[in-house]
């Protein structure tokens, strides 16, 4: 097997897997670089970020980052098309997390590929943006993992060109509420979805996984983007256009 | 359904994830100090395209551990452990049963040729480490 170069760092709470080829870490290290700048922007855990500068009233909107304005503008955007089921504001105050990380990544991988860098598969906590092929000269191939039992994996998805987020309700705490209730959404276990856009992808999954049960027939009429999704009774369900067979 | 990870409690979450980690600040992981992981090849053994790499010592709350992976013609072949908590009954429970678990998922994982595993952050996240960096660990060593 060629070697190909793996990098991880812990950036946003999560660990970030790169994977580039070989002779690309200056590459790497750009990628990792722009993230960390994302995190010390976006994050609302971080007291001098810009987005917590906001929501505490000392930064005006027009006086923020040109990006800031940009992720929070795209964030707003899709309030209308997820019927509401994904809002930057569910939990009452403005919290963009769930959409800059798979934005983030898209960008990441938008960088690599100006850079000339054709091959590469970036995974950040779980969100994935693939583009080209491994070191094998082989489509990547990304498994999604049953929430429900990580031992499992229920697809695999080989591709040279996608975006795939999950996004899951879980043992440990449910971390997704249905904006309209104000209460966990139980229904699903976990959503994931595939298409061009990572940003799009993690937010619809988000969505999907927030509406529960009427997630199918809204997750079928998405334009350009397919889903597969696992409920609370294990049962599994994928979009007509979804890339693979059940494991 | 391929079976590929399974329950790693955090000892075995730390440890492989830590192979993986030479210069990441750890700092959402529980109650985790880590050694120097930079030399970890400087105990690595080569003949003929097999390679051991040995993790450096790492500090978790359960105690001590450290593992020798090895890599043949590029493939995760072994992952063994060298040291693991054993101090309290828990613990070795949990060493026990994670760290078979552990090996077997890696290689299982690496003969399905997975490059990446999708899911949701909070839950499986020790999951998702694990194997991921088990995979990165292969891929990249």
């Amino acid at each position: 097997m060629e070697l190909e170069l793996r990098r991880v760092q812990q950036i946003m709470g999560m660990p970030i897997s790169l994977a580039l080829r070989r002779g690309e870490e200056p590459l790497a290290d750009e990628v990792f670089g722009w993230l960390r700048w994302v995190d010390a922007t976006f994050s609302t855990y971080k007291s001098d970020s810009e987005i917590s500068r906001l929501v505490r009233g000392e930064l005006r909107p027009h006086h923020t980052h040109p990006l800031v304005r940009e992720v929070l503008g795209q964030a707003a955007a899709l309030v209308a098309p997820t019927k509401g089921y994904f809002d930057i504001h569910a939990r009452g105050q403005l919290d963009p997390s769930g959409y800059v990380k798979g934005w983030a990544v898209q960008m990441a991988s938008e960088l690599l590929l100006a850079r000339g860098s054709h091959d590469h598969c970036i995974n950040a906590g779980g969100d994935i943006r693939a583009h080209g092929r491994n070191a094998e000269g082989r489509p990547w191939r990304i498994a999604v993992q049953d929430p429900q039992d990580p031992a499992e994996i229920r697809w695999i998805i080989e591709t040279e060109d996608l975006a795939v987020a999950t996004s899951g309700t879980y043992a440990r705490g449910d971390h997704v509420i249905d904006p309209h209730t104000g209460q966990a959404a139980l229904a699903l276990s976990s959503v994931t979805v595939v298409g061009q856009d990572l940003a799009l992808a993690d937010a619809y999954a988000t969505a999907a996984l927030a509406m529960g049960t009427d997630a199918r027939h809204w997750l079928s009429m998405l334009e350009g983007y397919d889903a597969a999704l696992i409920d609370a009774g294990g049962g599994t369900w994928s979009s007509i256009g979804w890339p693979c067979e059940d494991e | 359904m391929r079976r590929v990870i399974l329950t790693l409690v955090v000892t075995a979450a730390v440890l492989v994830l830590l192979l993986g980690y030479k210069t990441a600040s750890l700092k959402s992981l529980p109650t985790v100090a880590i050694a120097p992981t930079s030399n970890s090849t400087s105990k690595a053994g080569t003949t003929k395209g097999t390679k051991t790499i040995d993790g450096a010592v790492v500090q978790t709350q359960f105690g001590p551990v450290q593992v020798r992976v090895t890599i043949k013609s590029g493939k995760l072949t072994e992952v063994v452990p060298l040291q693991l908590p054993s101090d309290r009954s828990r613990d070795q429970e949990i060493a026990s049963y994670s760290v078979p678990i552990l090996r077997s998922e890696a290689l299982k994982a690496q003969s399905a040729q997975i490059d990446m595993v999708s899911g949701a952050t909070y839950t499986s996240q020790g999951y998702i480490q694990s194997l991921q960096a088990a995979l990165d660990q292969a891929r990249g060593a």
